[in-house]
């Protein structure tokens, strides 16, 4: 799919790379990016993917300590409601979210940087699109405050 | 003191998959540089006989504690090469991948750079992970080689004899005096319009007689303690309680026929409105006399009621039970959401029946979509042959049932072919009505900690894999407990829920995940909060700490990461080694 770009939005591209870090649970989103793999869907490069065994494993530390060290975006990616291979993590996972997005605003951070989506095993189309969404959104959202803090060049 | 982490890195071409992308050598000369990293290598397949026999030559060469092999995803390799760090005398869990493949070189073959700037992250990653790893022991328990069968239906009946044929001592319980279940109540059975009694008395006798099978009548279930191997059952009757010791469970309490609320299609309001099931009767007791007309209507409370985006939204802050209770609840009028799979062939058997006996008969079928599958073509080839009369109606708008001045029903519905309401002058009116759960079932599932799923049956550990299997070790489904079935696939069912669980009975031990809560006493303040919301429950709060009980533990985290105190850690999940993770990403420096 070819975009119109304008200039502004061509400049911001090609200077800033945003870093994003996702944590995936083992049994669908995990296996989602896998599948996008398998499937050969191509998205930008700037994910990295942190395993756990199930969403409600994600502490709200990891999430902070993540964007205090300069991750531009955090991806929460988990198993659809009634799917949880443990029957009901994803929903406390989703309970805890709505604290880490008030968190995250109450230190001065942007909330769109932390996302919360359900990814299924056969949803490989689904993760790809979501990482190309990502991406652009932080293009556009710019480096994270904490990013240029840590690294101020 | 511990000994210091001396870690092999193994970075995998797989052929061209990744290194085509990746530049395999230089990822490799990368790891090398990485804290603690003792030796590094690129392999052309590292799951390779030749690969595997490298990582093993190389533990032993260079001692290394630790193995991180970058290639693909763990979900399908990780247990191969936790085997080979097995072989070679290494914990298993002092094992980690990086998956520089499915979620690199596959996604990103066009940024061949980009890629390899990735792997590298995503080695230094595993590296950092793999440093703080600990060797753990996975637990084994014994496994009781008794079974306790629940529901004595044609499922449950076969799943128990096929057991007690291996030597195993299986207790087999059913609410009902009988057991039998819904075959007992049958008249004739499709395709081959025996008997039912064919079928099931022979069944009943061996059941009763066997010297392997304890066959307890008009009991249910009170309570089921422990897990997998070691299950402590409390039964009940009028008579009292009934402790039993199992290893394994087998759930076959069957479902139950939908019968509609009254006024649904005039049923209850007209004599002459009558189910398949209660067809079923009048056939057997011979009374179905020489009717001119029977008008038979398909999916009467089923393939209905999807579920509405209200209750959707309701679903993510409700557990299974109010799930259920809600469905249950909009379903009463509108009925099932599923197709119940037997219907179509029921409807056809009947019609077959009554055409056998009163062949001036005319036998109207009136459905939307009719399912006859496999074999049972032949059936409805034989139906059309006796002119049986198939109208397809259109679905959406009900069809109509009013008494005219005679007396006779009379059904009005619209013809999908012609798009014109066709009406039909009758004698009866038979409604096909699924299979439905029991409401029963919602504290069973509850007791067990099988989910339910959304249709409201007991839900299978995975729907193409695991079909007999649920969530939880050591409990099995059998017949249409978890979902509507006809005889053979009930059997089908029935024998293989016996064969998975005699599995663990002949073993007589099972080894459980190694991944694991582990509770800091000094740091826990005994709040409760893991123990509110484990869906196993694994903690129990004793003298004021958590006590994890690490066979119900299946690992998730959720504790962990709820706990106010931070006095749980995840095996193998630490939240030091997920930080690490994190850290050696975006601050590999400091």
């Amino acid at each position: 799919m070819v975009k119109e770009v304008s200039e502004e939005e061509k400049r911001v591209e090609e200077e800033f790379e945003p870093l994003i870090v996702a944590f995936c649970c083992n049994w669908c989103s995990y296996a989602g990016a896998d599948l996008a793999g398998t499937s050969r869907f191509e998205y930008p490069t700037n994910i990295r993917i942190i395993r756990v065994m199930c969403t409600g494993r994600i502490d709200p530390t990891f999430v902070l300590e993540a964007l205090r060290m300069g991750a531009d975006g955090v991806l929460v990616a988990g198993c659809h409601p009634g799917d949880c291979h443990y029957q009901k993590g994803n929903y406390i996972m989703e309970k805890r979210f709505s604290y880490i997005k008030k968190a995250v605003e109450s230190i001065g951070i942007e909330p769109e940087r932390v996302r919360l989506e359900w990814i299924s095993a056969s949803e490989g189309g689904k993760f790809a699109a979501l990482v190309r969404e990502l991406t652009q959104q932080m293009k556009q959202l710019g480096p994270s405050p904490f990013r240029l803090m840590n690294d101020p060049k | 003191m511990e000994e210091e982490p001396r870690i092999g890195v193994f970075v995998c071409h797989c052929g061209v998959n990744i290194g085509g992308i990746v530049n395999v050598p230089e990822v490799t000369e990368y790891a090398k540089k990485l804290p603690f990293v003792t030796y590094a290598e690129h392999n052309l397949y590292t799951c390779s006989e030749a690969g595997l026999a490298a990582i093993k030559t190389a533990i032993k060469e260079y001692n290394l504690n630790r193995v991180v092999v970058a290639s693909c995803t763990p979900r399908t390799h990780e247990p191969l090469f936790r085997g080979t760090c097995k072989e070679a005398g290494l914990n298993p869990y002092l094992f980690e991948m990086a998956n520089i493949r499915d979620q690199c070189s596959w996604v990103h073959m066009h940024e061949a750079e980009k890629a390899t700037v990735k792997a590298k992250d995503l080695v230094r990653m595993a590296v950092a992970k793999a440093a703080l790893l600990e060797p753990q022991t996975e637990p084994e328990v014994e496994v009781k080689d008794v079974s306790l069968v629940i529901g004595a239906g044609v499922a449950g009946m076969t799943a128990a004899l096929s057991m007690a044929n291996q030597g195993f001592k299986v207790y087999l319980v059913d609410r009902d005096k009988e057991p039998g279940g819904i075959v007992r109540r049958l008249y004739k059975l499709y395709p081959t319009l025996a008997d039912s009694s064919e079928v099931i008395d022979p069944l009943i006798e061996v059941v009763k007689s066997h010297k392997n099978i304890d066959l307890l009548t008009s009991m249910t279930l009170k309570e089921v303690l422990g897990y997998v191997g070691n299950f402590h059952v409390t039964l009940t009757s009028s008579g009292g309680d009934k402790d039993i010791d199992v290893g394994t469970i087998i759930v076959a309490c069957g479902a139950l026929n939908y019968r509609p609320p009254k006024g649904l299609y005039q049923y209850g309001v007209y004599d002459k409105v009558i189910t398949q099931e209660e067809l079923d009767g009048v056939l057997k007791r011979g009374n179905v006399g020489e009717p001119e007309r029977i008008v038979m209507i398909q999916c009467v409370g089923a393939r209905k009621g999807e579920i509405r985006p209200s209750e959707l939204e309701a679903f993510p802050r409700s557990d299974t039970a109010e799930l259920l209770r809600k469905i249950l609840k909009a379903r009463k009028e509108e009925g099932w959401p599923y197709c119940s799979r037997i219907c179509c062939m029921n409807a056809i058997k009947n019609a077959i029946l009554v055409k056998e006996r009163s062949p001036k008969t005319d036998v109207v079928i009136l459905f939307g979509d009719l399912r006859v599958y496999k074999e049972y073509e032949d059936f409805y080839r034989m139906a059309r042959d006796l002119e049986v009369r198939f109208v397809r109606h259109i679905e959406e708008v009900p069809p109509e049932i009013t008494q005219r001045s005679d007396g006779k029903l009379e059904v009005a519905a619209y013809d999908a072919l012609s798009g014109l309401e066709v009406k039909f002058p009758t004698d009866w009116v038979v409604l096909s009505t699924p299979l439905r759960p029991r409401r029963s079932e919602v504290l069973l599932a509850r007791m067990l900690k099988v989910p339910i799923s959304t249709d409201g049956f007991l839900m299978e550990a995975h729907l193409k894999l695991r079909p007999v299997d649920t969530n939880v070790d050591g409990v099995f489904l059998a017949g249409t407990v978890s979902g509507p079935k006809d005889i053979p696939e009930s059997i089908i069912s029935g024998e293989a829920a016996a064969a998975r669980a005699s599995i663990l009975m002949g073993n007589r031990k099972v080894v459980t995940d190694a991944i694991t809560a582990v509770v800091d006493e000094g740091l826990c303040i005994g709040c409760g909060l893991c123990e509110e919301i484990c869906p196993y429950g694994a903690p129990k709060i004793e003298d004021r700490k958590s006590k994890v009980r690490e066979i119900l533990c299946r690992g998730c985290g959720s504790c962990a990461a709820e706990c106010p105190r931070r006095a749980i850690t995840m095996r193998h999940f630490g939240e030091h080694q997920v930080l690490a993770q994190v850290k050696a990403l975006l601050m590999p420096e400091a």
